[in-house]
């Protein structure tokens, strides 16, 4: 029997970008238990294996032996397809997102595009869950996850279209390879397509942590007042999906930033670009979504989104025009 | 006859699963109970209509109609839906045994309609070929070609969007 290596080499990347979400979702919540007790001068876990690195093999085994509870009022298909939405959609974007210049399942023109389009999927996940679950502390929680979405979607996608302007093209790879020979080539530091990259960049990297729900913007499964927001209802791998598709969209984030902004698997000095030097950056980004999570407390409502429509999309805004005029004049 | 293990195979498979999954959302979302679950079907169905772009050759489209469809209007829709239906569950039990039959020749005779008028008619080209995701045709046309009615599409959407403010305004005064 002729089987196509185009649909063994598909196969191999399927496995390899499930296996890297799911790895991931399982040792950034180490990472994060760790980070956190070091910030507040605790150890963390310890007593499995060293530093505590099996930690999230049990907790998984936990999880996974853990009884699925399905209450009695809940919409049983929505309930149960809810964390599938959530999750799905961010293993699709794993797909065209290249780690160096050879290890990409899929590298489609419109790279960029598709990943903005699985993101968008992820609103309707939880909204489907919240709506589900029949739970008015995870209906208040769809309510404020959908507008703190709109409010961040915009700014986050204006500074996208001032980058691509600049690159000419939403290939993910070709973006990278624009900026390739070191840091003074890298968008952050692209002074003479904008003198405000900088800006841009942290205005990206605050509509990631918002578009991921992380603190200070977590206004959805905010504990104190929410009791777990979208997630009240569900038990054991229910919930353990919800949190694996939360992690890998923050990976999809980091890695999208590093994409866009810092170069890629590009070496900051020139020396041996490959994958190690995309995997710094993105872990860098990661330990640095943590680490804001653990300093800032939560923010209110209504100066999320006052900081989104006043202050973040009047700046990208600003940033586009002068982007253009510059492209332009130059 | 093309052997199931390779790329054309595959992707004629997943084709047939998309028009499977587009049937499927749409028969969901004109039979169920809840509103919510109309409009689950409903993203079903906008989702398998994405695929169906995807391989015809449209990714660009596919994408566009997963972030669009699937991304804000069904958000925007479940969202609607949870603001006003406080109580679920209403049933519509009035109803007249000749509406299902009468319904079904209906669509049989409008879809009969369209696909004979879809085959017999004589195709012009496409005014731009946008294939392998290529955005600058699309722009190009979009701006030059079709400026007028894409400046009137934006017109229409700002109009919905002073208007419902208005509407919103107007509800906060009382």
């Amino acid at each position: 029997m002729y089987v196509d290596p185009e649909i063994i080499r598909l196969l191999a990347f399927l496995i390899g970008v499930i296996a890297f979400a799911a790895l991931n979702a399982a040792y950034l919540v180490w990472l994060e238990r760790k980070e956190a007790a070091h910030i507040q001068r605790r150890i963390g876990p310890k007593e499995v294996g060293p530093f505590g690195l099996f930690q999230p093999l049990v907790d998984g085994i936990k999880l996974m032996t853990k009884q699925l509870i399905v209450p009695a009022g809940v919409d049983p298909v929505l309930f149960k397809i809810a964390p599938i939405l959530v999750m799905v959609p961010a293993i699709m974007s794993f797909v065209t997102i290249p780690f160096s210049d050879t290890l990409v399942a899929r590298n489609l023109d419109i790279g960029l595009l598709a990943i903005f389009a699985f993101a968008s999927v992820n609103v309707l996940g939880l909204l489907l869950g919240a709506w589900g679950s029949r739970n008015k502390y995870a209906v208040i929680s769809a309510a404020r996850v959908v507008s703190q979405n709109v409010a961040y979607e915009i700014p986050m996608l204006v500074t996208v279209v001032t980058l691509v302007m600049i690159s000419g093209t939403m290939n993910l790879s070709k973006i990278v390879g624009l900026q390739m020979g070191g840091f003074w080539h890298w968008n952050i530091f692209n002074f003479s397509a904008s003198p405000l990259m900088p800006v841009a960049f942290l205005i990206f990297f605050v509509c990631m942590l918002a578009e991921t729900n992380r603190a200070p913007f977590d206004m959805a499964e905010a504990e104190s007042e929410l009791v777990a927001g979208a997630f009240t209802e569900y038990s054991g791998m229910g919930f353990g999906v919800f949190f694996m598709g939360e992690y890998a969209n923050i990976v999809i984030g980091a890695s999208v930033a590093t994409i866009l902004f810092l170069g890629g698997w590009d070496c900051p000095f020139g020396l041996f670009p490959g994958v190690h030097w995309f995997l710094i950056k993105m872990y860098f980004l990661i330990f640095t979504v943590i680490w804001i999570r653990w300093t800032y407390p939560r923010t209110t409502f209504y100066g999320l989104l006052n900081l989104s429509w006043k202050i973040l999309i009047p700046i990208s805004f600003v940033n586009l025009i002068l982007t253009s005029a510059m492209l332009k004049v130059f | 006859m093309v052997s199931l293990f390779t790329v054309e195979g595959l992707s004629g498979l997943l084709f047939f699963g998309f028009m499977g999954l587009t049937l499927a959302g749409a028969i969901v979302a004109t039979n169920a109970r809840s509103l919510i679950r109309s409009v689950a079907g409903l993203a079903l169905c906008f989702l398998g209509v994405a695929g169906l772009y995807y391989y015809l050759n449209s990714p660009f489209v596919a994408l566009m109609q997963i972030l669009i469809y699937v991304g804000a209007v069904c958000v925007t829709i479940i969202f609607a839906v949870m603001l006003a239906e406080s109580s679920e569950l209403k049933q519509i039990t009035s109803r007249n045994g000749l509406v299902g039959p009468l319904a079904f020749l209906a669509s049989g005779i409008l879809i009969f309609a369209l696909a004979g008028l879809a085959l017999r008619t004589q195709w012009r080209p496409a005014p731009c070929l946008v294939n392998r995701g290529t955005v600058e045709n699309l722009g190009q046309s979009l701006l030059t070609t079709y400026s007028m009615s894409f400046e009137l599409i934006s017109v229409v959407l700002l109009v919905a969007v002073v208007g419902s403010l208005v509407l919103a305004r107007a509800g906060r005064d009382k």
